[in-house]
């Protein structure tokens, strides 16, 4: 059973005056198996982030089924059932922080569940271990860099320990330094604890990490492949309005140049390998 | 100068007004409050006013803080001194200008006026600064319990406050950073009259509100995405229990308020 189904799935906000309705989801259909990590690209208003509000019931699909954890996100007596087992960290991590001291806000997940208070405080050192914050427990987050805020913002969600956790663009406001830490807490939350990922983002490099890549334009998806497949259309991926990884990028504009190097490389490493051999 | 508004601010410590229960903080607070107003003269001003002195020294508060956090009231406190210097009756007759008489008892009451106003703020910033808001909060939902019975939304009105307290900071971030960029494209705040200053003002309102909102907005969903269904099977992870400390301190405050009850019975 996936984590995450959806089966040709539609969505329309409600229209503005004078302005047509489009359709925000266009006849969306994925599986998401557990364990995996995926994720989702698309240029702005190509639908994602309103993908990602299906998977929790903020939205309901307005044609078509989602199944959650093999729950429809339609049954309105289960929203809480799913809401515990999928998390979603947001991009804005000031907008995400309920409390004025670190342990509280990553209390405030578990508070709801009703779980007893020992019980709460264990989820709360746990969580905060591993996204490294244990130092911080009792400070106040608006005194915290972005980074930290962010790392603040996914130990409450791990404090719920859900199965599935959704990162809307959680890395877009961070600095480079805070995009690596997220990346690294997301890595190892895929190794440690099995969670299953989906990481929807902006830059390439991140997307490159994931075991599958689903790209959407305009409510559809266009390409769903492990990476290395989707970027090595680069040309349709620039065509959608989207880059590619640096160092894919240097090796099809050396392809195109006439070098023979094969363009299927991902990783920095295995880039500087590929260019190093067509070269040498 | 946004910064210096402290009012609501919680700065984390370990003392033992720290670690008091919210609601003795919140009762002792009414006491504390029962007792300014309460008081009547020098003598039983001045016992308030060793009370007050005695919760700084204890919580380890910066009197730097408290000046700052009386900022804001600068004028209020202005303004209730001018007044009662210049409108309260007495006896004692030291200078008679116009329609204005400044008596000896003027003098005294405006002090005691504005040390009543000066104290009310320190007093009350003292709760605000030794108890996280959420601690706060939640005492005053569980001091307000009883209330649910009659159909108040107990829960939702101190979820409201405690996250209204957990945006001040973000939000003067936020004003500050409106400011800046206003100023670099050619916006004056700092000169010409109280009018022209308070219309420089309004240009900041619109984008703070219009991202006030959107905050709003994107924080009901990442309440709702951690589960939040109203305050109903809703746990805590610290729970509020009574302790010896708060016993003592209960004992602490009826005989504080009775001292000054008793002082001003006897006109001191």
């Amino acid at each position: 059973m996936g984590t995450i189904k959806a089966e040709n799935i539609s969505f329309t906000y409600p229209a503005e005056e004078g302005k047509k309705r489009s359709l925000v989801l266009d006849g969306v259909s994925f599986e998401i198996e557990k364990g995996s990590f995926t994720a989702i690209l698309g240029h702005n208003g190509s639908g994602k982030s309103t993908l990602a509000k299906h998977f929790n019931c903020l939205l309901i699909p307005d044609t078509g089924k989602m199944e959650v954890f093999g729950i429809d996100t339609k049954d309105e007596d289960r929203v809480i059932d799913i809401r515990k087992r999928i998390g979603l960290v947001f991009q804005n991590p000031d907008n995400q922080i309920v409390a004025n001291v670190v342990e509280e806000d990553v209390a405030f997940g578990p508070e709801n569940l009703g779980y007893p208070s020992e019980e709460i405080r264990k989820r709360v050192d746990q969580a905060l271990k591993t996204v490294g914050m244990e130092k911080f427990a009792i400070h106040a987050p608006h005194l915290l860099s972005g980074g930290q805020k962010q790392r603040i913002a996914i130990a409450g969600v791990l404090a719920m320990e859900p199965e599935c956790i959704v990162f809307d663009e959680a890395t877009a406001m961070l600095d480079p330094e805070g995009r690596r830490d997220t990346m690294k807490i997301i890595r190892y939350l895929k190794k440690e604890f099995g969670t299953t990922i989906v990481l929807i983002t902006h830059h390439m490099d991140e997307a490159a990490q994931a075991d599958r890549v689903i790209v959407l334009d305009s409510g559809k998806i266009v390409m769903d492949g492990a990476p290395r497949e989707v970027f090595a259309q680069v040309e349709k991926i620039r065509s959608l309005g989207l880059d590619v990884p640096a160092g894919t990028s240097i090796i099809y504009e050396l392809e195109r140049a006439g070098v023979d190097i094969p363009i299927e490389n991902l990783t920095v490493e295995e880039c500087a390998d590929a260019i190093y051999n067509a070269l040498a | 100068m946004l910064k210096d508004i402290t009012l609501g601010q919680y700065f984390p410590g370990d003392t033992v007004i720290h670690r008091l229960d919210p609601r003795t903080k919140l009762v002792m607070t009414i006491v504390y409050m029962v007792a300014l107003f309460t008081a009547k003269d020098i003598i039983s001003y001045g016992v308030v006013m060793a009370g007050l002195a005695a919760v700084i020294v204890v919580s380890n508060t910066k009197l730097k803080m408290l000046l700052k956090g009386l900022k804001p009231i600068v004028i209020v406190l202005a303004f209730t001194g001018i007044l009662n210097i210049l409108y309260a009756p007495g006896e004692h007759v030291i200078a008679h200008f116009w329609v204005f008489t400044i008596t000896l008892e003027g003098i005294k009451t405006a002090i005691l006026m504005m040390l009543r106003i000066t104290m009310l703020i320190m007093g009350t910033s003292i709760l605000t600064y030794t108890t996280s808001p959420i601690a706060l909060t939640d005492g005053m939902e569980r001091l307000m319990g009883p209330l649910k019975k009659i159909k108040v939304p107990v829960h939702e009105i101190s979820m409201i406050m405690s996250i209204a307290l957990r945006f001040i900071p973000t939000l003067i971030e936020e004003t500050d950073k409106i400011m800046n960029a206003q100023r670099a494209r050619g916006a004056d705040f700092d000169s010409g009259n109280l009018i022209q200053r308070a219309k420089a003002m309004l240009p900041i309102l619109v984008p703070l509100f219009i991202s006030a909102f959107r905050r709003a907005d994107e924080l009901a969903i990442a309440m709702e995405s951690r589960c939040y269904h109203g305050g109903e099977g809703r746990t805590r992870m610290k729970v509020l229990k009574y302790k010896r400390r708060d016993i003592i301190t209960f004992i602490l405050g009826i005989a504080y308020l009775t001292a000054v009850i008793v002082l001003r019975k006897i006109g001191l």
